[in-house]
């Protein structure tokens, strides 16, 4: 499936603004993302949240991503 | 240094004590006699956080000396309620939802009361400018103003 | 056990109630406990001893006079607090902002601490304690520490490889903005800026913090996440989380700014070495001058349009005061920019900055105020320029369920036309406006989060019901809470009374933060309370001696169904909960859940001003907040959100911002000159209230507390040029700054 990375991803991916990958689940797409972007886990360190159609994702992954999703990452969000 | 002793009337029941001659009688009211409803937002008079009556007057207790208590009526928070029934003002606070964090409330309703016993069908911007040296910081001041109106026409229909 | 957090449409029956609030009675009567309402025998004064320097360097600092004073028990400075941080940056930021290391980064940096019997002996201390300095060379404004040779805050910082104060650089967006505006028939080109402003809660910071020898210790405080506290000062002390017991207070205020540690691990650090309690109140300077405002920016904004209201492209950069830390506050507002609007063409650009100011900490939707004045003052700009209504006009480019939002994923159910739409048909729209009044109006969105989340509830012996919370109450989620746990046991709301527990009752739960008390307690709380009926349906299956699958749940009580057992007489929670001993011990429901998938907000504001030219003095006339609340559960207390949210935005547009003198140093850390909203400013805030469901939460809650501070300094920003026909590009728009503004355009 086609992964969306937000802006401040895609210099640890290269520049690119998105990639083809397979996963089951977020934390199968987090550990194959740092597989192939070693510079990711800076942002992992961070916190990457993994929106999955439309629905954010800042904490859980063990959530399944469906074979057909939009899914797109970006950095974790904070609020007040 | 040395204490100063005070005798004085704190919500209708004699109290006496020591405290030092520079401290202040928020600082008394909280840390010596207890009453920790009084609340201190500031230290400077600008929040009206602790609000008290001094003889029926409306002040903050952080500008005024534990000292000078001596011989006079200080009236809090505490002393506002008749037992177990609220007064209309603590009833329409609750009810108008006119408190979210609350640190402002009891202030909020010393000030109000002072206000209402002074002039019993206040217009809106006559409780507002009653009201200005009180912050609160959550509420937007909407449900407070109309928490006042309320009471104040409870209290009204009280009296006859 | 895992439930389906999905949107049910459920019908409900007491959540929507306007009930009394369970904290109420305490909150009026002056019982309620705050973060300086606790005291412990024994206990000592802890005071701090902070910098009046902006950046200098530590030479020396000699305690020992302090420490002879009679009554002193601890003197404390950063050799007391070794760096048990491992290389954590965000960790080690914190462990240096509470307590200077080799420089004062800050007019107000704490640089040493004492504890002792009482204030009098502790403030003699303070002032016996010498340090010497060494001053170095500081910047306070957003703009010069990035010009070319600026002092530099953080000296190991870099960008691209040079030393810089720029400590952070986040673009978002998609397409091509060069394309855009060359397809464009107009483009505006704008620049803003925001002044620094204070979250003002009324409560200062204060805690009661204990520390035996045996390393175990309890921390009684005012904050927004007890859990996130003490997770956050066992690191910097190097305790254990299990045996550091943090209790959060009734918390008088916090807006983000209680989600961030300022004399906590002090408090604890000088209780472990007394081996008695401490207790710590910061002055009101203190909390202006050392714990966390939000951003000063700096904003460029480049719209371009069609004559017809198409925005072809949309560009912001927008460069944020960070204090000495680097923060992620340009990345916050980086997502927001755009947020409400469907592009073909944007892009937002967030820059973090270091300067010589306290360590910025979030404020209420975080970030998203700022570059919203940019956007929605340039947008209501070009819908002039165009001659289109703005409402209109951002009706035309507004985002829908489909729409890729501008900082990435593609929008599910969304509330922003509807509340463009509810403004358009306001009444408020219609009303005529007199000689120096103007309207105005603007659009916010904000994210809202959910995250670690568990919730107890325990049905007693007399069948009341006890909930349990981990998630600190900052505006009226007890009430909502026991609503919902009322709803879902089918028993009335004064049979629940809900608790927040301290940090040894329930597993961990995130800080209330992000909107999302009501949101994931929520959630936490209806799967704990259907867990309770599970419990009951087979304790009344017991009582009846017929299988469980043959006992349903309606109403409050166990029904008995089929044939067979129909007939049997429905058993209430009373009746099972009386039981409870004999059919297998306590009845409870408990749930843990990490609840993501909150749903967006947004928010429509219309404001109405009068501008008095000779004093430049605004007057706010009416104002009207228009939220997607999701689900409203206690209508009175989402209003209340609305509200303050609303007068918040008020203050910072109008009066509220940081003066920095020369020499770095704070000229107004107090409530007289920094002057929040006072009841006389303000005009009653009317409040309509939208339910689009989050389709991610069972009763489509979507959160409710931050939206509203986005739009007001955009409405009202709007509302004071249209009524002085100049316009207002720097916030707050004090006196002397529309003085200004109407000088400058010869009016």
């Amino acid at each position: 499936m086609k992964i969306d990375l937000s802006g401040p991803l895609r210099n640890a991916a290269g520049g690119i603004e998105s990639f083809e990958m397979e996963a089951r689940t977020i934390r199968e797409l987090l550990q194959r993302l740092v597989e192939r972007y070693p510079a990711m886990q800076r942002h992992m360190d961070q916190g990457i949240a993994v929106a999955i159609d439309g629905t954010i994702y800042r904490d859980d992954h063990s959530v399944k991503i469906p074979a057909a999703a939009e899914v797109y990452l970006l950095p974790r969000i904070q609020g007040g | 240094m040395t204490g100063v002793h005070v005798s004085t009337s704190i919500n209708g029941d004699p109290v006496e004590y020591v405290c030092p001659a520079d401290e202040s009688l928020l600082d008394v009211l909280r840390d010596r006699v207890g009453l920790t409803g009084v609340k201190e937002g500031c230290g400077t008079g600008d929040c009206g956080a602790c609000s008290i009556t001094l003889d029926g007057a409306l002040v903050c207790a952080c500008l005024v000396l534990g000292a000078e208590a001596e011989g006079r009526k200080v009236t809090t928070i505490e002393g506002m309620g008749d037992g177990e029934k609220l007064h209309p003002l603590q009833r329409q606070f609750i009810d108008n939802a006119a408190l979210q964090c609350g640190v402002c409330t009891p202030g909020f309703l010393i000030a109000a009361k002072s206000l209402l016993d002074e002039n019993p069908d206040p217009t809106v911007e006559e409780i507002r400018y009653a009201l200005a040296g009180n912050l609160c910081r959550c509420t937007g001041y909407d449900k407070i103003v109309r928490a006042v109106q309320a009471a104040a026409k409870d209290l009204r229909r009280q009296k006859k | 056990m895992k439930h389906d957090q999905k949107y049910t449409g459920q019908e409900f029956k007491v959540v929507g109630a306007r009930v009394e609030r369970p904290d109420g009675v305490d909150k009026v009567t002056g019982r309620a406990r705050y973060g300086a309402d606790a005291n412990a025998p024994g206990q000592l004064v802890g005071l701090v001893l902070r910098s009046s320097h902006a950046h200098a360097r530590i030479v020396k600092i000699d305690t020992s006079k302090a420490e002879k004073v009679a009554g002193v028990k601890a003197v404390l400075t950063s050799a007391d607090l070794p760096d048990l941080t491992n290389g954590d940056a965000g960790n080690y930021a914190t462990l240096v902002n509470c307590m200077a290391r080799d420089r004062v980064l800050y007019d107000g940096h704490a640089v040493a601490a004492v504890a002792a019997t009482d204030k009098s002996s502790a403030k003699k201390a303070l002032k016996l304690i010498k340090v010497t300095y060494e001053k170095l060379p500081h910047v306070t404004d957003v703009d010069e520490a990035l010009k070319k040779g600026a002092p530099l805050v953080q000296p190991t910082n870099k960008q691209d490889g040079k030393p810089s104060n720029k400590s952070g650089h986040f673009e978002f967006g998609h397409g091509d903005i060069e394309a855009g505006l060359l397809e464009a028939d107009i483009v505006l080109e704008r620049s803003y800026k925001t002044e620094q402003t204070h979250q003002g809660y009324i409560e200062p910071h204060a805690c009661l913090a204990t520390v035996g020898p045996d390393g175990s210790g309890e921390l009684w405080v005012t904050t927004q996440g007890h859990f996130s506290f003490r997770i956050m000062c066992a690191a910097l002390l190097g305790m254990d989380v299990a045996k550091l017991k943090v209790t959060s207070s009734e918390i008088g205020g916090g807006f983000g700014g209680k989600t961030h540690v300022w004399i906590e691990p002090v408090a604890l650090a000088l209780a472990r070495k007394s081996n008695r309690p401490v207790k710590m109140v910061m002055s009101r300077e203190e909390v202006f001058k050392a714990s966390g405002p939000t951003c000063a920016t700096s904003m460029d904004v480049k719209i371009g349009a069609k004559k017809d209201g198409t925005i072809t492209a949309a560009f912001i950069e927008c460069r944020y005061s960070d204090g000495p830390f680097p923060g992620i506050w340009g990345m916050l507002g980086g997502m927001t920019a755009w947020a409400c609007y469907d592009l073909k063409n944007c892009k937002a650009v967030g820059v973090d900055v270091l300067v010589n100011r306290p360590k910025v900490a979030a404020y209420r939707a975080p970030s998203a105020p700022m570059m919203a004045f940019g956007v929605e003052s340039t947008i209501d700009q070009l819908a002039k320029e165009l001659d289109i209504d703005p409402v209109e006009f951002r009706l035309r480019n507004v985002a829908k369920e489909g729409t890729r939002s501008s900082y990435g994923p593609i929008y599910g159910p969304i509330g922003i036309e509807p509340t463009l739409e509810a403004v358009r048909d306001h009444p408020h729209m219609r009303a005529k406006l007199r000689k120096n009044q103007g309207r105005g109006m603007a659009s916010g969105f904000w994210f809202n989060i959910g995250g670690q989340t568990c919730s107890d509830l325990n049905v007693g012996v007399d069948g009341t019901v006890n909930l349990t919370v981990g998630t600190v109450d900052v505006g009226g989620a007890r009430a909502s809470l026991s609503l919902i746990a009322a709803e879902e046991l089918g028993i009335s709301y004064d049979q629940v009374k809900t608790n927040i527990g301290d940090t040894s009752s329930l597993g961990h739960n995130d800080t209330t933060e992000g909107s999302r008390g009501t949101f994931s307690s929520g959630m936490a709380t209806i799967f704990a309370a259907r867990e309770a009926i599970e419990v009951m349906k087979s304790r009344a299956a017991q009582m009846w001696g017929i299988p469980e699958d043959a006992v349903e749940w309606k109403d409050g009580e166990a029904r008995a169904v089929g044939a067979e057992h129909g007939n049997l007489p429905a058993l209430s929670l009373k009746e099972i909960a009386a039981e409870a001993g004999a059919t297998g011990g306590p009845i409870a429901g408990h749930h843990e859940v990490t609840a993501d998938g909150s749903g967006v907000s947004f928010a429509s504001h219309i404001c109405d001003v009068e501008v008095d030219p000779e004093t430049g003095k605004t007057t706010v006339l009416r104002y009207t907040v228009v939220q997607d609340a999701g689900k409203a559960i206690h209508p009175d207390y989402v209003e209340g959100q609305f509200q303050g949210a609303a007068a918040q935005g008020i203050g910072w547009a109008l009066n509220e911002e940081y003066v920095y003198g020369e020499d770095g140093c704070l000229q107004n850390a107090g409530f007289l000159d920094y002057r929040v909203p006072v009841c006389s400013d303000l005009p009653f805030i009317d409040t309509k209230i939208l339910e689009i469901p989050n389709p991610n939460h069972p009763y489509g809650i979507r959160g409710v507390g931050e939206c509203s501070i986005v739009p007001p300094l955009a409405a009202i920003g709007n509302a004071v040029s249209n009524a002085v026909g100049v316009r207002l590009n720097h916030v707050p728009m004090s006196p002397p700054r529309i003085l200004k503004a109407l000088d400058d355009a010869g009016a």
